[in-house]
């Protein structure tokens, strides 16, 4: 009877050896030895699946990390408002819909952060979004995102005024810079959550996402410590209306020079998406794989993307071939996205690729071969010859959209 | 140069299949791999020591097992490997595990760069690099695509956003995590697998470490998973064949509500 980690464990003598947990465990980690339950703690992930299916209260886990933080005393919730070259970003919008809906449940304020430079402009757009208070951070150094001058700001404001719920968009500048944040406030922090919601009783933010690529779902709590983080998924909620006689409290902050000193230097700043949308942000992806057969013929599907006004999507062996920067990549070690419709054109739909893209809301696949995975997923499958189907596509929108 | 990469052993997610019945992962039979992302990290570490010189240390925290993760680095040209594995790290979540892994660093010592990949491919969380260089307090640069000029103790890389990159340049000691983009992976030699076969890992425990038992595994760790459930699978819908144009036209109709 080995092999248990210190924070789950049996009590072998409450247990009864019927089983129920090792078919409730979503990692194979509890085995029978000795018709008594043993955990596998290489496997073990103290989900706690095994504790709430036992009926005979055998299996016990260590109870966390305490705060000593009197948690009472954060309030509000606040999305970081990420803005490029001035521009606030959508995902900023979705995420001020999602909290507004938050605060409500909570009682409190909702509440955007924003930094740059030369961003007074900005408050009224924020406000319209439903921002009750705005902070603003307005300095020449934060004109452009850098992590350490980003995270010491958002720190800094996070410690004063004491949010419990910071949300922020799991972007490239996300992901990096609450991650920076969290460790340094001693924070929980949730990874690219697909769902929120509050446990009203317990004023908590259940966090839900997506893991093993989407194999699984799980839904994460931030017991002790505040604010809760999360970072959240491109196009999953809804924008924030606007409202454009709705109007904020504003506050504004001045930070030191040393808060807003970067080690790193930022040298250059280089567009070089071939089409105008932005893969993550776009709510229709056409996407060319394997079928395609070549670069010249992956203008088929940027015909069809330009007359939908939708961003193109490569599958990795168009990536791998050389045919599509790996910046448009769709799938596992490229891009997870999310929009309303994805066109897949001659992708198998291997898992890797299925895993980047199973979110959207409809899946359309084109594929000669009628066995292809892809139409497994498939909202809409064609099954025929892509060369003759695309430009029929193409100039049937084009009619359909008067374009 | 000495330079620290961080690795993870994952189950190739390629595998991973859902049991009808009980809805649940089915892990059996699962082959556990280096993450596909730390692949990158490992090669991008191993080409900057063939063209700078010094060595490069691979740094794992997991299970015993993760030795093999180790071993695998060692083949493709990793210098010394640690795991570091404690069943006092169980439950460890981006918060405990960075924690870890820096405690784990600052006992290898003195180095130039750390190298993560972006993130590993069963949690997808992209925090545990960042987390590590907070801890550590050196810079950071996340999503790097290229390593452009290594020179004076500074590094200038490409970092990959959703536009395009940034150029960035950073002091050293730092930490990157990188992205696909940025090499191809090479295959490990004979000569590499004989030399991983033999080679020593040396192994921590949290003791060894010297980490503070309250900042790790469950305990250090302020999130918790309360929940895990099988999201609905998708189905396949109807299946369109016929004359290409009357299946633009069928199609076109069918998705009129989108793209209006």
């Amino acid at each position: 009877m080995k092999n248990e980690p210190d924070a789950i464990r049996i009590i072998f003598d409450n247990c009864t050896g019927c089983t129920l947990c090792t078919r409730s465990c979503p990692f194979g980690a509890i085995q029978m030895m000795d018709k008594k339950a043993v955990i596998d703690l290489s496997k073990c992930n103290i989900c706690g699946a095994c504790v709430d299916t036992c009926k005979f209260k055998a299996i016990e886990i260590q109870k966390g990390r305490e705060s000593k933080k009197d948690l009472t005393s954060f309030k509000d919730v606040w999305v970081f408002c990420e803005q490029k070259k001035g521009v606030v970003q959508t995902i900023s919008f979705e995420l001020l819909g999602e909290g507004k809906k938050l605060a409500r449940k909570l009682g409190v304020k909702l509440c955007a952060v924003i930094l740059g430079s030369d961003i007074e402009s900005k408050i009224d757009e924020l406000s319209a979004r439903g921002a009750d208070k705005i902070y603003i951070a307005d300095s020449p150094e934060l004109k452009f995102y850098q992590d350490e001058p980003y995270t010491n700001v958002l720190v800094k404001l996070v410690q004063e005024y004491k949010p419990e719920i910071l949300l922020c968009g799991a972007t490239t500048i996300g992901r990096s810079l609450v991650s920076r944040v969290a460790i340094t406030i001693d924070a929980g922090l949730t990874a690219d959550c697909t769902g929120l919601d509050i446990d009203e009783k317990e004023r908590l933010l259940l966090q839900t996402r997506p893991a093993f690529g989407g194999n699984i779902m799980a839904t994460i709590i931030t017991p002790n410590h505040r604010p809760q983080m999360a970072t959240v998924r491109h196009k999953v909620m809804k924008e924030a209306e606007i409202h454009k006689a709705h109007k904020a409290e504003v506050i504004r902050k001045k930070f030191e020079p040393g808060d807003l000193r970067s080690r790193t230097t930022l040298i250059d700043i280089v567009d070089e998406i071939e089409e105008t949308v932005n893969l993550t942000e776009a709510d229709i992806i056409v996407s060319g794989g394997r079928g395609i057969g070549g670069t010249e013929k992956f203008s088929l599907v940027k015909d069809l993307a330009k007359v939908l006004g939708a961003a193109v999507g490569s599958s990795r062996s168009a990536v791998d071939a050389g045919w599509m920067p790996y910046s448009h990549q769709v799938g596992q070690t490229g891009k997870t996205v999310c929009p309303k419709l994805y066109i897949a054109c001659g992708i198998s739909g291997q898992i890797q690729h299925l895993i980047g893209m199973q979110s959207a809301k409809v899946i359309v696949a084109i594929n000669k071969d009628p066995d292809a995975p892809i139409f497994k997923v498939a909202t809409y499958g064609i099954v025929g010859d892509l060369f003759e189907i695309l430009p029929a596509l193409t100039k049937e929108f084009k009619r359909v959209l008067k374009k | 140069m000495h330079i620290i990469v961080c690795i993870k052993q994952v189950p190739n997610t390629t595998d991973v299949k859902i049991d009808p019945v009980t809805n649940t992962l089915i892990r059996e039979g699962v082959e556990s791999v280096v993450n596909p992302f730390d692949a990158y990290a490992i090669e991008e570490g191993v080409r900057l020591k063939e063209k700078f010189g010094g060595k490069v240390t691979v740094v794992t925290m997991g299970p015993p097992q993760a030795e093999n993760a180790l071993k695998d680095a060692i083949s493709v040209g990793c210098d010394e490997a640690v795991l570091v594995s404690d069943r006092k790290f169980a439950g460890s979540d981006t918060w405990a595990t960075s924690y870890t892994l820096s405690c784990a660093i600052k006992k290898i010592g003195t180095y130039d760069i750390i190298i993560c990949g972006k993130q590993a491919s069963d949690g997808d969380t992209a925090q545990v690099g960042p987390g590590i260089s907070t801890h550590l307090d050196i810079p950071q640069v996340t999503y790097v695509k290229k390593i452009e000029e290594l020179k004076d103790n500074k590094i200038r890389v490409e970092r990959m956003t959703e536009e395009g990159y940034d150029i960035v340049e950073a002091p050293m000691p730092c930490l990157i995590t990188v992205v696909k983009e940025i090499n191809s992976p090479r295959i490990p030699s004979l000569k590499g697998m004989m030399k991983a076969k033999s080679a020593r890992i040396t192994k921590w425990t949290a003791e060894d470490i010297d980490c503070d038992p309250d900042c790790i595994g469950l305990q250090g760790s302020p999130t918790r998973v309360v929940k895990i459930f099988t999201p609905p699978q998708r189905k396949g819908g109807e299946i369109l064949k016929g004359d290409a144009s009357e299946v633009a036209v069928k199609i076109t109709e069918l998705l009129k509500d989108i793209v209006l």
